[in-house]
This record gives structure tokens, C-alpha cells and sequence, in this order.
């Protein structure tokens, strides 16, 4: 139970705040579209981006810290991973390039704020501008377009057939399941993942303890980065081509698909499990708005409500918990 | 103050107290921690309301709904962690929430003289007022405080552990400003956990045990067994049990050892099997003499051996390292680095040592429960489960566990800062049972305190620590409080 998320009760909470949405949209009479399997696919594609940085972010966030660097860096992972299928290069070499000119950039944060004692905001503010300067300085700030034949394999990551049962489905929401298996398990099941929450929870605690927080911050970094990579590698299949201009914005998507999943600013507190509903919650409104043919100024101003709607839930919940 | 309720949930803290002060007075109230002394108090300044009860002041009904309002009446808090802000000047933090003005411009002049008549009153002129508060020592800050109170016109003054952070000298500082004030018709309502100082400074004493009144009376009437009879409602048969140890061979040898500013050239033995008190002043350097001995401050010369393995020369000084070679420590701020309150007992029990629980690299959460409650039932920690967070636990059942940290490591030598503080009488006799079987297991306990008794309670030997030097460590019988005390204030007075 514990690998899923904080107890029972919390994780109910999640799902029904799913149920919830749902339920909304059909008493607003959304068209039955928004019900079927088809949908369901296609929103569960839509949260792969999003869900796999949120994996990552989950992690930073328990540990105390935030990355602001990661709609930039995903754009810049997309933009490497182009790069090394249009000089020729094969597919898992252009996949790996992608994944570690992610965990580049967050050893990179890593370092900054272990070193030179930045806070993390502000660490990765600066490597936000700096990691997108970079995607634009490698791509010519044009988008890198690799021959069709090249990225065959990469670019059906996010490819379903219309008439298959449930659980066929794309392969990137596979990657995102296994990943976050990956870093549940990390996170409970290892003492890297115990020293992560006692971080988060109380540093100075934690340095008591002999904890090595600065090793572990930057591994935590690390990462983080490399689960960012991931995510613009994924990004990548579903553009086909390296767009330096891409998710710009996204990590705000990302920070939001966190929180709403339970992490908490102040440390100490996260799971997989919440993030990812998290992520499934932020695409499942946007498909709602998009099929109520709500325009887009409408859309973002319900998102922002739901954030903080959410957030407020949570911790009256939590209050009511403690006493 | 009569018939006062007040339940959270289910709990009932209070069951009906009554309470009288009169003008002019010190009332002592005393209690263990979860007594409702701090609930009590809250009510009465208005940041929690009754559910049932009645209060009232200089023969009016009194039912304040904010802080605010209740310093109106004249009703000052002092808290026991100090709410100045620590970036403004001693006179903003006077006045800050009464600013005077007129026409919406800050009268400096007047709030100026105001504060100064305010600081000389508890004889602290010498404080500049455009000092920020953060570069005051505590008893300074202290001071500003009560000062703030008494610029409010404050009739009522409650000070919670007043003097918790302060040395042995602002403590006596303190309470001849409370006789002062007391002397000019103000009430004082002292909370606090060192009943010898309650015998000094109080007129009267109120006990509390779960959320009532259960006694009390002048405090010549009182002895402190009485006192603490009363508190816990059970003889407790000694403060300072008495469990006999040996001395066995040396385990710790720190020669000539400096850290960045203190502590300078402190040179000591430490054999198995015994207790070592140092005594100082705060800002002695003893915090920083133990930080620098565990890794967590830069040492800056000399050596540390322990069992013949030199610490000093590893490249590594960390905590860590400090931990695998056997040492443990038990931080003096238990809330903000002793312990990670958010997370579980066990795991704040645990994180030290967590390898005995993994299997094939996977550390596995269920191996460690056992052994925590095993820990946790040995300490006589009281809790619903060793998974619970350790913030749901009493003040001294939390120091309880930042101790079964070191019994779980199973420490060889054990550096407690302050290990009592804020803790209450029961849980603190615990305590020094827990350092007495320590000792006895063949431990070493090297233990900084500031409350002498406690020291010569509890410690084979005692030294005492000025300005970052330590005293040659004699047995505490070689002692007397004087003595200690002369040798640790010498070169100041």
C-alpha cells in the first residue's frame, strides 16, 4: 500500500477527485465521446509528457527542492535526440543521448545548488533560460527534421488503434507505468529514496544523521533530469521533429500535476501514485473543455481554479487528519 | 479565570480549572507537559477560546477573541520560542501592531522614549534601539520582550519557559526584573519546568495535571517533593536515579582541538563506562565544541581519537564518519534539527543506521518494525505506533526518541547538548536514567547542560567551559555550583 501512495484514505481521495471531474463534466452534459475507451486512451497519451516530468519532480519536491528548468530542458532533449537521428545515428543511441543530455542539465542544478549554495528556484530559473538557449543554439533555431525513415519505431510511441481493449495501450504510457514503478520503488525501497524524505522533511535532521545530503541532492538532481530527458525523448515521437521552441510553459504543468497529487512545496511529502493521477486529472480537463467547445481562455482559467481548488482540499483534509 | 473547558477532538485538555491572580503577584503554574498549562494560557491571551468557562479582569467580564485584543486589556504572552522579528530594530519590534502615528506618520520621538523607559525599567538601557533583534543574544531579546509588554501598559504578564535558553546569570538578571515589576503592581504568570527557580521567584504555585486544577498554594507552604507529587500524581522516588557504573579503559582523547572560532585549544579524556558534564555559559562554545567533535563544524587544529582511530586527520569530517565510528549525538534544538517531526518514529529512530534491514540492496520498511518497537518499548516511549509521525507526541516522548536514536545505533559514545530541555519532570528523571544505563552498558556520555543540578545529578565528572576553553574536567564532588559558576562568568565579572 505504502509504495502507492501515503495511506488508503489519500489515494481514495485522488481517485475520487478523478470520479469527481467525470461526474462534473456529465452533469454538464458533455457528449458521451468523453466516456469511451477511445478518449480515456487518448487522454492517457496526452498525460505522458507531463506524468513522466512529474516522476521527477515528485522526487525533487519531496526532497524540499522545486526545478523550474524542466519545460526547457524537455525541449532541449527533444531537440538532441533529433539531432543524433539526423546525423544518422541510431534510434537507442538517439534515445540515450536524449535521457542524458537530461541528466546533463540536472547534474548541472545539482551542483549549483549543492556548491555554490543556491537556493533551488533560483538555481533553476538561471538553467531554465540557459538550457533553452542551448536547444535553440544546437537546432539553428530551426526545427531538426529527421527522414522518416529514421525515427520509424521512435515515432509510434504515442500511436493506438481506435478498436482495441483498454490495455492496448501506446507504448509511451507503458514507459510512463514502468518508470514510475521504477521510481516508487526507489523512493520506499531504497536508502537513497528513506535519505530523499528525511531531506525534505528536516535537513539539518538529516545532516545530524549523517546523511551525505549534498551527494544525495545531486544524484536526486541527476535524476530527476535523466526522467526529464525521458519525457523530451517521448516528446520528440510525438512531434517527429526536434522543435527548440517546444513546452515552454511546461513546467509550471508538471510543478501543478504534483501538487495536486499531493506533493507538498515544503518537503517532505509526494508520491508516484498522486503525481501521476495528478497529470491524468490536468489532461482529463483539458479534453473536457475541449469537447464542452469551451475556447481556450475558459479552459486555463478552469485548470488554475481546479490547481487551487485541489491544493486547498488537500490540506483541509490534512488539517483534519492531524487533529 | 473559573470552570474552564476546552477539548480538541475528543481530547479534553482542559476539565474545569480555576485560576486567580492578584495584582502585584508572581503565581508559579506548574505541570507536566500536556498539563494544559499552555492551553490554559492561550485562552487567557486570546489565541484559543473556551468552551465553556468564565474570565474575568479587574472585576470586569474579560473574553478576548484575538491576541490583539487581549493585549488591549492589558494581557501580555511572552512566549517560549521569542516572537520578535529578528530583521527589525529593537524599538520597531516595541511597537510593532501599536505603532503611534499621527496623520498616518510614524511618531519615532515618542515611540523612542517610550521604548527607552520601557528597556530601563528591566534593566537593559545599555540595548540600543536601532539594534536589529537578530544581533541581540537571547537574554537580550528576552528583555525586549517584557519591554514590549510593559510599553502595552501590560497588567498580566504570562511568560511560558522564560528562561529555557538563558544561562545561569540572565536567569538571576530575570528574576530581579520580575520582582521589580511585581513591586510596581504587575502580575506575573510564570510557567515553567525548573521548580527550584518556581521556588525562588514565586509567590504561589498552581498545579495542573490533565487539564485541572489539583493543587497549589504559597510557596512556603511547599516543598518541591510536594510539588512534583502533585504534578505526577505518583511519588517519583528520585530526580536523579542513581545507577552505579565503572569507569573502564579511555575511548575518547581530544587534544588541542579548534574549530573556526571556538572552541580554542580544549584538550580531554573521556574513559568507557562514564559521564562527563560541561557546564558554560551560552555562547561558551560548548554547542560548538561538540559540533566541531562530530563533524558538523570544520575542526580548524588538534586531534580526536577515539579507540585509537584519529578523526581529526580523515579527510572526510562528517557526521557520517562520525557515526560509523561510533559516535552519536542528540541536538540541543530538537525541533529544528534533532528531529524530522513529519516523519515516523521509527524512522527518525532509524535513519542512522538503516542496513540491518536491507536485503539485496532493497532497504525493506516492514524488517525495521520489530527492533523499533522493541527500542521504543525499552525507552518507554508512549505512542500508538512506531509509525505514527513524531509530531503527534508529547515534548518528552519526542526526546525520547531523539534518544532511542542512539540506543538503536548503539552509539559507543554519546554527546547530548541540553538532553532535558523543555521536557517535563517525569520524562526528564527518564532521561537520566536512560544516561545512568548508558553508562552502565560501557558508554560513554560526554553532556553539555546548562542546569547545574541537573549535571551534578547525573555526571562522574563535570568541566566548565569560558570562551571556548575548557577547564580541567574534576570529579563533581570536587565542585560547588558557586564554583562553577565563578569559573564560568571569571574573566567577565
Amino acid at each position: 500500500m505504502k509504495l502507492l501512495g501515503k495511506s488508503p484514505a489519500l489515494l481514495f481521495g485522488q481517485f475520487a477527485g478523478v470520479a469527481l471531474i467525470y461526474l462534473i463534466f456529465f452533469s454538464m452534459g458533455v457528449s458521451e465521446a468523453f466516456f469511451t475507451v477511445y478518449t480515456t486512451k487518448m487522454v492517457l497519451a496526452q498525460t505522458v509528457i507531463v506524468g513522466v516530468g512529474a516522476l521527477g519532480m515528485t522526487l525533487i519536491i519531496i526532497s524540499g527542492g522545486i526545478d523550474l528548468s524542466v519545460g526547457s530542458v524537455i525541449a532541449l532533449s527533444c531537440v538532441t535526440t533529433a539531432l543524433v537521428l539526423k546525423a544518422g545515428g541510431s534510434i537507442p543511441t538517439a534515445v540515450a543521448v536524449g535521457t542524458l543530455t537530461g541528466a546533463a542539465v540536472g547534474l548541472l542544478n545539482g551542483m549549483l545548488i549543492v556548491s555554490l549554495k543556491i537556493v533551488p528556484f533560483i538555481a533553476t530559473l538561471g538553467t531554465l533560460g540557459i538550457a533553452r538557449g542551448l536547444a535553440k543554439i544546437f537546432s539553428n533555431e530551426r526545427t531538426v527534421n529527421p527522414s522518416l525513415e529514421s525515427i520509424r519505431g521512435l515515432s509510434e510511441v504515442m500511436a493506438f488503434e481506435r478498436d482495441t481493449p483498454i490495455w492496448d495501450l501506446p507504448p509511451g504510457v507503458w514507459v510512463m507505468f514502468g518508470l514510475g514503478l521504477l521510481v516508487a520503488v526507489i523512493l520506499h525501497f531504497t536508502v537513497f529514496g528513506r535519505f530523499t524524505f528525511a531531506i525534505g522533511s528536516n535537513e539539518p535532521t538529516a545532516r545530524l544523521c549523517g546523511v551525505p545530503v549534498s551527494l544525495c541532492k545531486i544524484g536526486l538532481y541527476t535524476l530527476s533530469g535523466a526522467l526529464t530527458g525521458v519525457s523530451g525523448v517521448l516528446l520528440f515521437g510525438q512531434l517527429t521533429i526536434g522543435d527548440p521552441t517546444t513546452a515552454v510553459g511546461k513546467e509550471l504543468d508538471i510543478i501543478a500535476a504534483t501538487v495536486i497529487g499531493g506533493g507538498s512545496l515544503s518537503g517532505g511529502q509526494g508520491s508516484v501514485l498522486g503525481s501521476l493521477i495528478g497529470a491524468f486529472i490536468m489532461s482529463l480537463l483539458r479534453n473536457g473543455c475541449l469537447m464542452m467547445e469551451w475556447p481556450n481562455p475558459i479552459q486555463e482559467i478552469v485548470i488554475g481554479a481546479i490547481i487551487i481548488f485541489a491544493v486547498a482540499l488537500d490540506q483541509f483534509r490534512h488539517r483534519r487528519g492531524v487533529d | 479565570m473559573t470552570d474552564i473547558h476546552k477539548a480538541f477532538g475528543s481530547t479534553q485538555a482542559l476539565a474545569g480549572v480555576d485560576l486567580e491572580v492578584h495584582a502585584g503577584e508572581v503565581l508559579a503554574l506548574v505541570g507536566e507537559n500536556g498539563a494544559g498549562k499552555s492551553t490554559l494560557m492561550k485562552i487567557l491571551s486570546g489565541a484559543l477560546r473556551a468552551d465553556r468557562g468564565k474570565m474575568v479582569l479587574e472585576g470586569e467580564e474579560y473574553n478576548p477573541q484575538t491576541p490583539h485584543q487581549s493585549r488591549e486589556h492589558g494581557v501580555a504572552m511572552i512566549y517560549q520560542e521569542l516572537s520578535l522579528a529578528p530583521h527589525l530594530t529593537v524599538v520597531e519590534n516595541i511597537f510593532l501592531g501599536r505603532d503611534q502615528t499621527r496623520f498616518g506618520w510614524l511618531q519615532k520621538e515618542a515611540e523612542n522614549k517610550v521604548a527607552r523607559e520601557a528597556l530601563k525599567r528591566v534593566g537593559a538601557e545599555d540595548i540600543p534601539l536601532q539594534k536589529k533583534i537578530a544581533s541581540l543574544n537571547p537574554a537580550q531579546r528576552q528583555l525586549v520582550e517584557i519591554a514590549r509588554a510593559l510599553a502595552g501598559d501590560a497588567k498580566v504578564i504570562v511568560m511560558d519557559e522564560p528562561t529555557s535558553s538563558l544561562t545561569q546569570l540572565d536567569t538571576e538578571n530575570l528574576f530581579r526584573v520580575i520582582s521589580d515589576l511585581k513591586n510596581e503592581g504587575t502580575s506575573v504568570i510564570y510557567i515553567s519546568h525548573f521548580l527550584e527557580e518556581v521556588q525562588e521567584v514565586a509567590d504561589r504555585v498552581v498545579v495542573l495535571r490533565d487539564g485541572q486544577t489539583v493543587g497549589g498554594g504559597m510557596i512556603e507552604e511547599l516543598d518541591i517533593p510536594q510539588i512534583i507529587r502533585l504534578m505526577v500524581g505518583r511519588e517519583v522516588e528520585e530526580l536523579y536515579p542513581r545507577i552505579p557504573h565503572d569507569p573502564g579503559d579511555i575511548l575518547l582523547e581530544i587534544d588541542g582541538v579548534s574549530g573556526k572560532k571556538k572552541p580554542s585549544d580544549v584538550s580531554l579524556r573521556i574513559r568507557k563506562g562514564e559521564i562527563l558534564g560541561i557546564a558554560g555559559l551560552v555562547g561558551a562554545g560548548r554547542t560548538e565544541f561538540l559540533r566541531v567533535l562530530f563533524g558538523l563544524d570544520p575542526i580548524r587544529e588538534g586531534q580526536i581519537r577515539v579507540t585509537h582511530l584519529d578523526l581529526s586527520l580523515e579527510k572526510k569530517s562528517n557526521p557520517g564518519s562520525r557515526w560509523s565510528a561510533g559516535l552519536g549525538m542528540l541536538s540541543e534544538d530538537r525541533k529544528e534539527e534533532g528531529l524530522a517531526v513529519e516523519l515516523s518514529i521509527s524512522e527518525n529512530m532509524t535513519l542512522t543506521r538503516l542496513a540491518p534491514y536491507k536485503r539485496f540492496g532493497f532497504f525493506l520498511p516492514w524488517l525495521r518494525r520489530e527492533r523499533s518497537e522493541e527500542v521504543a518499548n525499552q525507552l518507554n516511549i508512549v505512542c500508538r505506533s512506531v509509525e505514527a509521525p513524531v509530531s503527534s507526541l508529547s515534548g518528552g516522548n519526542q526526546q525520547k526518541v531523539a534518544f532511542a536514536r542512539l540506543v538503536h545505533h548503539d552509539a559507543d559514545l554519546i554527546l547530548l547538548d541540553e538532553p532535558t530541555r523543555g521536557i517535563d519532570v517525569g520524562s526528564k528523571s527518564q532521561i537520566y536514567r536512560l544516561i545512568g544505563e548508558s553508562a552502565a552498558a560501557g558508554k560513554a556520555v560526554l553532556m553539555v547542560s546548562s542546569y547545574l543540578p541537573e549535571l551534578f545529578g547525573v555526571c562522574d565528572r563535570i568541566a566548565v567551559m569560558r570562551r571556548g576553553r575548557l577547564s580541567e574536567a574534576k570529579d563533581a564532588d570536587q565542585w560547588t555550583e558557586d564554583e562553577v559558576l565563578h569559573y564560568a562568568v571569571a574573566e567577565v565579572a
